[in-house]
């Protein structure tokens, strides 16, 4: 029975949690959500074998298990380590973790191009995200950082070897939905990189997947390459009667008025998809009319893609009456009587060190 | 004259073939364990031996053994690790192309105790004749009835094969093995599960080096309780040294663990001194990945105690004054060595091995080398030192496979014990091209710094 079920106490952050045996520390801590939720590049929850590489999901295991309190001696990847019972884990509270993290962001960013201006995932990257919440504001990284040619996959999918972080989630789901893998990795160290034999085309109904499923930009939709920023389109579910049976049919479409400029997979807070989709939604089915729509999708406030939101959106409060001091606004101020900076009176050399509002009140004498 | 037990009989003519291992003792260690001790009797000399794992690591291989999980029906595996491409280790090589039959002796039986009736040598691309040695082995020991259906009569099957690698130093990683062995890119696998559960085809699994597995022969033959006899505390018998650099008379030598660094140095039986007469400036005793020492850290441990080739004495003082026994590169560097020049080389070797799978090791390593560099070919700055010595931290314990720390290890000892060297060469671009820091303050006379 599911009640007798045995299950795991776990602290992350201090906040205790219960999860079942088999879960992994960063599943336990999405299930708390919010910050105690280390970020993660490479891990994928629909992706059998993923995780482990990109080390962005450290963590310091404080008290291993109550059956076995010792600490773990390094960082743990928290996407591959399951918890124990009664097991202690550190994650924004360590500043060990914190710092190890800032490492790796460094890491990861040296040899990126840092072409976001350019690049079509900004604004939906996991990357720009890591970097603003854990990287610093300035690199160490002094020499000519790694570059690669720009290959088509087909004729549908760019891949930008250059923006790869090589979280193999791709390969992962090449090797795990399609009939056949087509790529993987070449060649070795930071000389590696995902390639197709021979530049071998990816024909396969389930291969668009990998745009997805990548974190940067360096597998993007070639049907939606430069044609615009993603803020400035509006999320809209949308779903259709696919035919083919392992395609649920489930899409996000990404419009601007009424023109469809995508079709995404529905993803999660994570970044993972829900479902995943096959390639002809993907690619196939760009006019609104082939789409049933469900309605605007519910985008994080804090995301910049909320910026293309249209309903629901609340007008804001006027705070003009607040600022104002109760004081009747006006359209037009006088500007020399309403500011108190601009009196003559006033010698500026005579005030010491930069003019402050300070200097300006009108002394009630 | 050390005692031996793994190349006492190596120098006798015709010791690769069969007949002449046989007939100097050879497989009496197979017979003993096969006919009287059964598999568990088998573990339990090994046990009490206190052998461990002469790959790198120094894990206890009897307590290897017993935590490999033996489901109902699922066969288990044992892997020789002959891929040996740690810079300065040369030992197994040795000992394979001279006495191919020790080894072979120390697979049956390894594999006897472990229930493994597959076993596999993975041995390193680049040597490219040995395998032919060792395939003439097995076919001379499968013609004798030791290998094959019902070795002896027990019911005991067992069948060993040769894999060459293709060239790769990440492949002797022992979960890059297993999946270079099973016929995938070498990249380490993710642990847990470990190999003694999930290893080889996901099946239960041992990894054990050469010398390790050879080293089950001796002590066989003459019991755990004699073993412990060789060599000192938890540094139990006899190890194989390659001995390079510096030296008068670099070779593989198999010394007992109870002699001194400086005895394994300067006497005549062992490296012969230093060449040229030349002063010795600092050491790597155990293979690249281990921390450099000065030479008055190498003779002396920081509490002024003689420095053994021992396990525990060469870690003696952790890594601040200490190193490790490692897998037995012994890399003598004399006065004329650059000790920025040979961080450089180790750290160019570290990039190039990196299989890529982790962030901080593939992106770390290249990083290191560049900035080395600049150091070594006079553009470096006094920054670079702290930013070298910041990047080697956050590689360290945060990979997935112990490559990465072995690509910090040396540059973090380097800059530990050899700061001035690297200042020297920011502050003298022009000079530090022309001739070298040399000695310094690094050598015997002056007394070892207190530990920090
Ligand atoms: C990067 C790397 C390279 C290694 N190369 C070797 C090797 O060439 N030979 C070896 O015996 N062990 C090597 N090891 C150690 C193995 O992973 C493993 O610990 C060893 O084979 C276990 O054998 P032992 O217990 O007999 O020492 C290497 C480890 C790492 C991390
Ligand atoms: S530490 Fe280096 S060699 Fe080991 S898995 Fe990571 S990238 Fe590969
Ligand atoms: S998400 Fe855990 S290591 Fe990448």
């Amino acid at each position: 029975m599911a009640e007798d079920k045995k299950m795991f106490k776990v602290k992350i952050d201090n906040i205790s949690v219960e999860v079942e045996p088999g879960t992994t520390i960063l599943n336990a801590a999405r299930l708390i959500g919010g910050e105690v939720v280390p970020p993660a590049m490479c891990y994928y929850s629909k992706l059998e074998g993923s995780g482990g590489k990109c080390r962005t999901c450290i963590v310091k295991v404080t008290k291993g298990s109550d059956a076995d309190p010792r600490p773990m001696p390094k960082l743990v990847a928290s996407c591959r380590t399951t918890v124990m019972d009664g097991m202690e884990v550190a994650n924004i509270t360590s500043p060990e973790v914190l710092d190890a993290r800032k490492g790796v962001v460094e890491f990861l960013l040296i040899n990126h191009p840092l072409d976001c201006p350019i690049c079509d995932q900004a604004g939906e990257c996991h990357l720009q995200d890591l970097g603003y919440e854990n990287g610093s504001e300035a690199t160490r990284y002094e020499f000519k950082r790694r570059t690669f040619d720009k290959v088509d996959l087909g004729d549908k999918i760019k891949l930008h070897m250059t923006r790869c972080i090589l979280c193999y989630r791709c390969v992962f789901t090449a090797d795990q939905l399609t009939q056949k893998r087509e790529h993987g990795i070449l060649g070795r160290g930071d000389a590696a990189e995902i390639g197709t034999y021979i530049k071998q085309s990816l024909d396969n109904d389930f291969i668009g997947n990998v745009i997805d499923v990548c974190p940067v930009g360096a597998l993007t939709d070639n049907t939606f390459r430069f044609k615009n920023r993603v803020w400035f389109l509006k999320p809209v579910d949308a779903h259709r009667n696919c035919n083919n049976p392992k395609c649920c049919g489930k899409v996000v479409l990404w419009m601007r008025g009424d023109e469809v400029f995508r079709v995404t997979a529905r993803k999660d807070e994570y970044g993972e998809v829900e479902n995943f989709i096959c390639d002809e939604c993907r690619f196939e089915k760009k006019d609104k009319n082939d789409w049933v729509i469900e309605g605007p999708r519910k985008i994080n406030h804090h995301s910049v893609i909320s910026q293309g939101q249209y309903v629901n959106t609340v007008k804001p409060l006027d705070p003009l009456v607040d600022v104002l001091d109760g004081r009747k606004p006006k359209l037009l101020f006088n500007i020399h009587s309403e500011s108190q900076v601009n009196r003559p009176e006033i010698d500026l050399s005579k005030i010491e060190g930069p003019a402050h509002s300070d200097d300006f009140i009108i002394k009630k004498s | 004259m050390g005692r031996k037990l793994l190349l006492d009989k190596a120098h006798i003519e015709g010791i690769r073939y069969y007949d002449t291992y046989r007939s100097n003792g050879g497989y009496a260690a197979a017979e003993k364990a096969l006919k009287n001790l059964g598999p568990d009797g088998v573990l339990d000399e090994v046990k009490k031996s206190g052998l461990r794992g002469r790959g790198g690591a120094g894990f206890p291989t009897g307590m290897k053994w017993s935590f490999i999980a033996k489901p109902e029906g699922v066969p288990r595996y044992l892997v020789c690790n002959a891929d040996e491409s740690e810079p300065g280790t040369f030992k197994d090589r040795y000992l394979m192309e001279f006495i191919p039959h020790l080894l072979i002796e120390g697979l049956l039986i390894s594999s006897f105790a472990l229930g493994a009736n597959s076993c596999y040598i993975y041995i390193r691309g680049e040597y490219a004749w040995i395998p032919e040695i060792l395939e003439q082995a097995i076919a001379e020991a499968k013609n004798k009835g030791w290998l094959g259906k019902n070795i002896l009569g027990t019911g005991f099957d067992l069948e060993i094969y040769v894999q060459r690698g293709a060239g790769a130093y990440i492949c002797g990683e022992e979960t890059a093995l297993i999946e270079s062995l099973e016929g995938k890119r070498g990249n380490p696998r993710i642990k847990p599960p470990f190999p003694a559960v999930k290893g080889l085809y996901q099946c239960p699994t041992v990894v054990n080096n050469v010398e390790t597995l050879a080293a089950v022969v001796p002590i066989i033959n003459i019991g755990g309780d004699e073993y412990i006899k060789f060599g000192t505390g938890k540094s139990t018998g006899t190890k194989l040294i390659s001995a390079c650099g510096n030296i008068n008379k670099p070779g593989v030598y198999e010394i007992e663990m109870n002699i001194s660094v400086e005895e394994f140095i300067y006497s005549d039986e062992y490296c012969g001194g230093i060449k040229n007469n030349k002063r010795l400036k600092a050491c790597i005793p155990g293979g690249s990945s281990v921390p450099v020492l000065p030479a008055n850290l190498l003779l002396k441990t920081a509490k002024g105690e003689t420095r053994m080739m021992t396990y525990e004495s060469l870690a003696d003082g952790g890594f601040a004054t200490g190193s490790m026994l490692g897998s037995g590169g012994f890399i003598v560097m004399d006065e004329d060595q650059c000790i920025v020049r040979n961080t450089l080389t180790f750290a160019r070797f570290y990039h190039h091995e990196s299989c890529g799978q982790c962030s901080p090791c593939r992106e770390g390593t290249g990083w290191m080398k560049k900035v080395l560099q600049n150091i070594e070919y006079g553009k470096g700055k006094m920054s670079d030192i702290d930013l070298l010595w910041d990047i080697q931290r956050k590689i360290e314990g945060n990979t997935i496979c112990p490559l990465g720390d072995a690509a910090a290890w040396p540059v973090a000892a380097a800059i530990r014990h050899f700061r001035d060297e690297f200042e020297w060469h920011v502050l003298n671009p022009e000079e530090s091209q022309k001739r070298n820091f040399g000695l310094a303050h690094y050598a015997d006379p002056i007394p070892a710094p207190a530990a920090v």
